[in-house]
């Protein structure tokens, strides 16, 4: 009879899935993406702390912590939630559209620690577009291109 | 060159932006209370400030650094150890607001171009000479407080070139002598570098609206569909004498496209545009239109029209309600 036992590491893995499924796939694409362009900013001020993103119109919640080595997914309270619809995030990941304009017209909330918010927003609006698109494959980069010039 | 065009810039993609798009110079604070953008995150390191000067004058435009908060007497080195570092960069001028800072730049740095920050308060050429006379400046920043009349006396009797405020956010502009928000938060905005720091604002949802808060006081409370502004104290919508109301100032942006014929005619050497607290994003959509203006002004003052796709791109970034042309255009002095 052979072992049929899934190893212990996979197990938890699984066990995790049915739970935070979006919160993990977010996760390894931010830490694939997002990370290594982070990381040349001052991205310390990140750490140790619990965030929440909330895609309204898909009804998707993505919650994670920063670790030093990364994002991770991690169900517990957010210090700081941020919602917007789909198109909002696509509009203000590809630069087309400014954070603040967004707040005021109310179409972005964001909630809980507002200085951990700007801390946030200020880092995202600092990174380089070219160091993110660097790290998607070719295809994705093109349409992100394509996005981001209109 | 008349009405240069001055853009903000919190970080290096702003930088980029505002140079892309083509402004004649750009503003930048470094990374600490300096500067009256004092955000976290926000602004500018030593190796950022030198690479984003690169970029600028690579491409003929230049870079200045705002110096504009108050120095205290336990915290004195810190600004003059930003215009040493604004020397040693290569910084085309500095802002700046405290007369005992400008004397330091004058006896150290002979060759440091210095503009008197709108932080600086001078509303009158009495004053603007008065500066000039000690320390030599080459620009001042007016308050936002003149009547276009009292802006063209300013000019004529002064040989410092004079920069106005263009576009962007408003406040009470009792500028470089406000302590309101300090009342809640025991900060001054021009020591501390902020009207309403970050770690004092609360947003939250509640049934009613959403609310923000300063230290707890109860700021403003927006319906569902209402704009909402910065977390200021001075825009605020307080209970007096049982009416809820904009008690001090109403959240406007002020936009002056359409008095552009008018600056080019009284000499004014140079545009700002408010917002270094703003992404990039901004910085290029509201660039790349007073460029646009700039330049048709210059080529046809008379014939000169603001494009209602202008007002209209410029509308969408503004905070508050409505856009006003401010003082300027009032007809009370």
């Amino acid at each position: 009879m052979p072992n049929l036992a899934v190893p212990v590491p996979v197990s938890r893995l699984v066990a995790r899935l049915p739970a935070q499924p979006p919160s993990l796939v977010f996760c390894l694409l931010a830490n694939r993406v997002l990370w290594p362009a982070l990381l040349q900013l001052d991205w310390q001020p990140l750490v140790g702390r619990r965030y929440a993103i909330r895609v309204k119109d898909l009804g998707l919640t993505f919650r994670f912590k920063v670790t030093p080595r990364g994002f991770a997914a991690d169900g517990g309270a957010p210090e700081l939630s941020i919602s917007a619809s789909a198109r909002d995030f696509a509009l203000l990941m590809s630069r087309r559209e400014d954070p603040d304009t967004l707040f005021f017209s109310r179409r972005l909330v964001s909630e809980g620690d507002t200085e951990l918010g700007l801390v946030v927003k200020n880092l995202l609006d600092a990174l380089d577009p070219d160091a993110v698109l660097r790290r998607l494959p070719q295809p994705l980069a093109y349409a992100a291109r394509r996005l981001m010039a209109g | 060159m008349p009405l240069d065009l001055v853009c903000p810039a919190g970080n290096l993609m702003s930088l980029k932006a505002a140079v892309d798009h083509g402004a004649d110079a750009v503003y930048m604070g470094f990374r600490d209370n300096t500067n009256a953008r004092a955000f976290p995150g926000l602004n500018f390191d030593e190796a950022q400030a030198a690479e984003g000067l690169r970029y600028a004058h690579d491409r003929g435009r230049r870079v200045l650094l705002a110096l504009n908060t108050y120095p205290q007497p336990d915290n004195w080195p810190r600004w003059t150890q930003a215009i040493d570092s604004a020397a040693r960069l290569g910084m085309d001028a500095v802002i700046v607001a405290d007369a005992g800072l400008m004397r330091y730049a004058v006896k150290n740095h002979p060759r440091l171009r210095l503009h008197l920050s709108v932080q600086g308060s001078a509303t009158s050429y009495e004053a603007i000479n008065f500066y000039r006379e000690h320390y030599g400046i080459q620009r001042a920043v007016l308050p936002r407080v003149l009547s276009l009349p009292q802006v063209e006396n300013v000019v004529k009797n002064t040989e410092v070139e004079i920069e106005l405020f263009g576009f962007g956010g408003l406040c009470v502009m009792v500028e470089g002598r406000c302590l309101l928000s300090s009342y809640c938060t025991g900060e001054s905005p021009n020591s501390a570098g902020v009207c309403s720091p970050a770690k004092a604002v609360q947003w939250k949802e509640t049934p009613t609206g959403l609310e923000s808060r300063l230290n707890g006081v109860l700021l403003d409370r927006y319906g569902k569909d209402e704009k909402a502004g910065y977390p200021t104290l001075c825009k605020g919508r307080f209970e007096v004498a049982g009416e809820t109301y904009y008690a001090i100032e109403e959240p406007t942006s002020l936009n002056t496209l359409d008095l552009l014929p008018e600056m080019l005619a009284m000499g004014i050497a140079a545009i700002k545009i408010e917002g270094r607290q703003r992404s990039p994003a901004y910085v290029a959509q509201v660039t790349r239109v007073w460029r646009a203006a700039i330049d048709a002004v210059k080529q046809n003052a008379d014939g000169f029209k603001a494009m209602p796709g202008w007002h209209a791109e410029l509308n969408k970034l503004s905070e508050g309600q409505s856009h006003t042309l401010g003082a300027y255009h009032r007809p009370w002095k």
